[in-house]
């Protein structure tokens, strides 16, 4: 069994968001990239997998669209576990610009994960759309996974509860909270070997985005927040139905 | 040209979300000078469906084939991809929940449509077509520009609210043109959260952090909570830690939510945290320590104990209901 895991290059989720003069593009100065969070615990998961099915699963991949820069985060990757990389060489567009790449790499896999949506531009769309162009099925918010006898197990979230399905090969899953409970950190050992691992560049296919940003905005400032002593605390209660008007 | 929405079930009756979307279809076909059409998949009550045309549905595509309501992302995405193209759409709305999210995407590439998901409130402008949406997890937002002929967006929840707007309804039999192959989702077991406000629909939610020091002290939030008929939610150590099921963690790995009102008890207010909540209309704080960030957040705040504050708090709620 094969298994890709579509890798997304974000910035760390502590970072403080800053955009260029004409708040027309994101400012990466000073910026540490991260692997989307989503996609480390899906790799984790993912290694767990190939560890505990004895042989079952033959190789994990990694494949991410971005440019020389995300090769940082892609030998994360390695150092984590994966066999092999792929880095299609191009700017992340917009999702279905994206996907329309990664569905040049991905073809042949028995189970490809991808994460519920990339912290930068919260998406939520690339696993989706891979999976339609590749016309295989796909189930999101995935929280658990196991393999049986070449099937899938999956829990997942739904609206109103959550659901133990079963589902055939191949498949895309897209995960989110509960797959892997904590990333895995790299070894020594796993960076030595990241530095040897294959991480293949191929060129992107022409395709047209769908979707631009024209700008983006800051959340307005919030006023100060209004104090009340602990000892008035039913003060507070009073005032959101009298003055906030929301009780 | 028109607009569709994807309206949601859940045992036998229509989610709220699903009011929310239709007000926005309706108001949104209104802004392009065009018609609404709502789709209805799974079954469900009838006298649930009419409740719709109070939302501004004139037109309502129905298939009551149970088959739907195992939730398969294929089966789903097929049956909407051929209800826009019967009735010509060209902006197809979904709810921003899990349902939605696994839909929208399969139904953008089916109908060559441009897709943006969690979006807030009606766009910006028509043509161009441009909505705004949260990005960095809260930290910014982004105006998005649509270029292609049809659309596809999902709607952040609470982002644009119910409007009433009674219309006549006309139900019509809808063919989803799917078989039985579409269906490959097999369902072993379904767990249901009931007898309690599900945090997605919530108007007021009581969220508790790792200040509350272990699971047995939650009781005054769950009173709290269910005299408010509020939702609970909770940081993500205290779900990791067990002492709340992982389906009450909001934050940037956990749920977004946007209530109305979002009381944060015991919450550090960690940017990866705020990500979650900071749509809220407004926040409440109360942290024994001045200087959290939550009270950035928030709107109103108490620095204090949150096991002295709590008890008042649930007074005065028993007073003002009284
Ligand atoms: C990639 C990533 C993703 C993350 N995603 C999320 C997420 O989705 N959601 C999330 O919540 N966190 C998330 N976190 C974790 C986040 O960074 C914080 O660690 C977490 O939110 C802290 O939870 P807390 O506020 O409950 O606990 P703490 O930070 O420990 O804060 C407890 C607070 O309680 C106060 N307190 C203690 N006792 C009392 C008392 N008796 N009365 C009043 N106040 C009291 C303290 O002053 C303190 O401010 C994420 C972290 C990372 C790295
Ligand atoms: N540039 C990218 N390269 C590879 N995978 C990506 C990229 N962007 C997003 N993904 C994958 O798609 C998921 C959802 O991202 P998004 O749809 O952008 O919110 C991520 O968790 C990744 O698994």
């Amino acid at each position: 069994m094969k298994i890709l895991i579509l890798i997304g290059n974000v910035p760390d989720t502590t970072t403080k968001v800053r955009f260029n003069a004409d708040k027309t593009a994101f400012d990466p100065t000073g910026i540490q990239w991260i692997i989307n969070p989503w996609d480390e615990l899906a790799l984790t998961r993912a290694m767990d997998l190939k560890e505990t099915t004895g042989g079952v699963v033959s190789e994990i991949v990694v494949a991410n669209v971005g440019r020389q820069e995300t090769e940082g985060t892609l030998r994360k990757a390695l150092a984590i576990g994966a066999d092999k990389a792929i880095r299609i060489d191009a700017d992340a567009k917009d999702a279905f610009y994206v996907a329309s790449q990664l569905a040049q790499v991905a073809k042949g896999y028995d189970l490809i994960f991808a994460g519920i949506e990339a912290s930068d531009y919260n998406g939520s769309a690339v696993g989706g759309m891979l999976a339609e162009m590749l016309e295989i099925n796909s189930v999101s918010a995935v929280s658990g996974i196991q393999i049986e006898n070449g099937n899938v197990k999956i829990n997942r979230e739904i609206d109103g509860g959550s659901q133990t399905i079963a589902l055939p090969l191949p498949l895309l899953a897209i995960v989110q909270k509960g797959i892997a409970k904590e990333p895995r950190i790299p070894a020594m050992r796993g960076i030595m070997m990241a530095r040897t691992k294959p991480l293949e560049v191929v060129q992107p296919i022409a395709v047209e985005p769908k979707t631009n940003i024209t700008v983006f905005t800051l959340p307005a400032p919030k006023a100060a927040c209004k104090k009340i002593a602990e000892d008035q605390a039913k003060d507070l209660i009073y005032l959101l139905r009298d003055e906030a008007k929301v009780l | 040209m028109s607009v569709l929405v994807y309206i949601e079930n859940w045992d036998g009756k229509l989610k709220k979300v699903s009011f929310e979307l239709a007000s926005y279809a309706s108001k949104l076909a209104s802004e392009m000078k065009t018609s609404v059409a709502a789709l209805s998949l799974g079954a469900v009550e009838e006298s649930e469906l009419v409740k719709l045309s109070a939302y501004g549905i004139s037109t309502l595509l129905v298939n009551k084939d149970e088959r739907f309501n195992n939730l398969d992302n294929q089966a789903i995405a097929k049956a909407v991809a051929r209800a826009a193209e019967k009735t010509n759409a060209s902006v197809v709305v979904l709810a921003h929940n899990n349902l939605g999210k696994a839909v929208s995407p399969r139904l953008a590439v089916k109908l060559k449509a441009g897709m943006v998901s969690a979006v807030h409130g009606l766009p910006l402008s028509i043509d161009p077509f441009v909505v705004t949406k949260m990005m960095f997890t809260g930290k910014a937002f982004g105006h998005v520009a649509i270029q292609s002929e049809k659309k596809v967006i999902t709607l952040s929840s609470n982002s644009f609210g119910m409007i009433e707007n009674q219309v006549t309804a006309a139900i019509e039999d809808f063919d989803p043109g799917v078989s039985e192959t579409d269906f490959i989702t097999k369902v072993e077991q379904t767990n249901k959260i009931t007898g309690k406000v599900l945090l997605n629909d919530a108007d007021i939610v009581v969220s508790g952090g790792r200040g509350m020091k272990a699971a047995e002290n939650w009781a005054p939030i769950e009173e709290l909570a269910s005299l408010l008929g509020a939702g609970t939610a909770c940081s993500r150590p205290v779900s990791d830690e067990g002492w709340r099921p992982h389906s009450e963690h909001v934050g940037q790995t956990g749920k977004i939510v946007a209530p109305n009102l979002y009381f944060a008890f015991g919450i550090s207010g960690a940017i990866q945290h705020l990500g979650g909540v900071s749509s809220s209309k407004v926040i409440v704080a109360v942290n024994k320590d001045p200087d959290a960030p939550i009270f950035e957040a928030a709107d109103y705040g108490i620095v204090g104990d949150v096991f002295k504050v709590l008890p008042q708090f649930i007074e005065a709620v028993k007073e003002i209901k009284s």
